[in-house]
């Protein structure tokens, strides 16, 4: 059977991988290249990369990171950040890139969705989507709303709907960053991943809130992710991939287990 | 010199990189010539099969990976290269290779998981491998070891004899096939880590030659 899946995400800026909470106060942690080499080692499934560079003349140092770790790890990885155009996305592919996840550009114009499938098939374009719990109304029944900008703008999407749209459109997978969890390392958003991964017919990473194996577990299971993205978590070294895998693997989650 | 057929389908970088962590000699080309004198041939390909056998058919390589496969040398097919060398595609009703006779087929979308739960099609991510035969190509392949997958359908031989082993996603589809001095995987051994290169590894030594 397919095993659940383990993604380490690093965030990088100016080629740098960093970490901020709640997208904010971000410290440089180490070269992108060298932790996505460690990270496959350890058994890593995919590895997702965000570059959150702000200036757009520097996308070429993200360019360069592709390049050099499409050269050190063989297994899939994604990037995503400042994916605007079918240009960017050619660019990050064609430097060894997986797949591209766009997120703000696809809720401002979704065709960039349908386009990249046609163009590099759906299996390269990740919907990537910031949601925040919101009270219900009649447009965003699900209670959960879409935000860009890294949670500062409210979109007036309903998260469910734009999954479910996105899926329409081409999307070959989706990954589901709650805001209200992201960097707190008190769980995922079991909620709104099962609501969303229950309805689509596309695998959804879980984003956001990973602390310990026991939330991982939790958002495999009753979260019905296909994935889980982790960060924090073993970034500095509180855990190492290999151990969560197995004590995943103790507790009845099909993970892969070999990798050496 | 292994030959990666360039025919537009996809990364063909990521193939020629993980032959490059191997230190095995390769070259993208799709030009005829290069490709009916290659050593070994690897056929890669990632997108829809309709497209794919339409730019096959026009650039004259659809012949020419019939010549390669007659005359012995070691082949290679991956992912949507392990459908096309069938006769027909269902994806874009699409006449294929038929380099082994069988058909391609999608993943019905009725398929349920060990609990119950509707599995999602495409099929991404790292599944196992059921070998029913031992080729020289999977030598040193364990039990254990998973390889990425990501494709919405799959070959079907026409004959048992070609299936080489099989994987588990709500039913048991052939992953592995293959005939004579052709071998394909539905997987993407350039992308499955070690287990991955190693297969990469065996191709690059392989004769084209084992026992059906």
């Amino acid at each position: 059977m397919l095993s659940k899946r383990i993604i380490p995400c690093l965030d990088v800026r100016d080629g740098k991988t960093t970490k901020g909470v709640k997208f904010e106060g971000n410290v440089d942690i180490g070269d992108p290249v060298e932790m996505a080499r460690l990270y496959y080692e350890q058994g890593a499934d995919e590895i997702v990369f965000y570059d959150i560079t702000a200036s757009s003349d520097k996308r070429d140092i993200m360019i360069d990171v592709v390049d050099r770790v499409a050269g050190e790890i063989f297994i899939p990885f994604s990037v995503g950040g400042g994916i605007r155009t079918l240009e960017d996305m050619r660019l990050v592919l064609l430097a060894g890139a997986e797949k591209v996840s766009v997120n703000t550009a696809a809720v401002q114009d979704p065709s960039i969705i349908a386009e990249g499938a046609r163009a590099f098939g759906s299996q390269c374009i990740v919907l990537g989507m910031d949601v925040k719990q919101v009270d219900p109304t009649e447009g965003i029944s699900s209670g959960y709303e879409v935000v860009i900008n890294g949670g500062r703008t409210y979109t007036g999407k309903d998260a469910l709907k734009w999954a479910l749209e996105a899926e329409a459109l081409g999307a070959g997978e989706i990954c589901l960053n709650s805001i209200d969890a992201d960097g707190t390392q008190e769980g995922y958003d079991i909620q709104v991943t099962s609501l969303i991964s229950g309805r689509v017919g596309i695998p959804v990473i879980a984003s956001g809130g990973a602390g310990t194996t026991g939330h991982i577990h939790e958002v495999l299971t009753e979260g019905l992710a296909d994935a889980a993205l982790v960060a924090s978590m073993v970034h500095y070294g509180t855990f190492v991939i290999g151990e969560i895998k197995e004590r995943l693997s103790e507790q009845g989650v099909k993970v892969r287990r070999t990798w050496g | 010199m292994i030959v990666i057929v360039d025919y537009k389908a996809g990364n063909l970088r990521s193939v020629e990189r993980a032959l490059g962590r191997l230190r095995v000699p390769c070259m993208i080309s799709g030009s005829t010539g290069e490709i009916l004198e290659a050593e070994r041939v690897i056929f890669p390909g990632v997108g829809a099969a309709g497209r794919a056998t339409k730019d096959l058919k026009e650039s004259g390589i659809d012949r020419v990976l019939r010549k390669v496969f007659d005359r012995g040398t070691p082949f290679l097919g991956i992912c949507l290269g392990a459908q096309i060398i069938l006769e027909r595609s269902e994806e874009n009703d699409a006449g294929c290779l038929g380099l082994i006779p069988g058909t391609v087929t999608r993943f019905p979308s009725t398929l349920h998981g060990d609990e119950g739960r509707r599995l999602k099609v495409p099929h991404m991510g790292w599944n196992g491998l059921r070998l029913k035969k031992h080729h020289p190509v999977l030598k040193g392949v364990l039990e254990t070891d998973e390889f990425y997958f990501v494709h919405a359908y799959y070959p079907v031989p026409a004959r048992e004899v070609h299936v080489i082993g099989t994987t588990e996603y709500g039913i048991a589809f052939p992953s592995v096939i293959g005939t004579r001095n052709l071998l394909a995987m539905q997987f993407h051994p350039e992308k499955s880590g070690a287990p991955g290169l190693r297969i990469l590894d065996n191709f690059a030594r392989w004769d084209g030659r084992h026992a059906e």
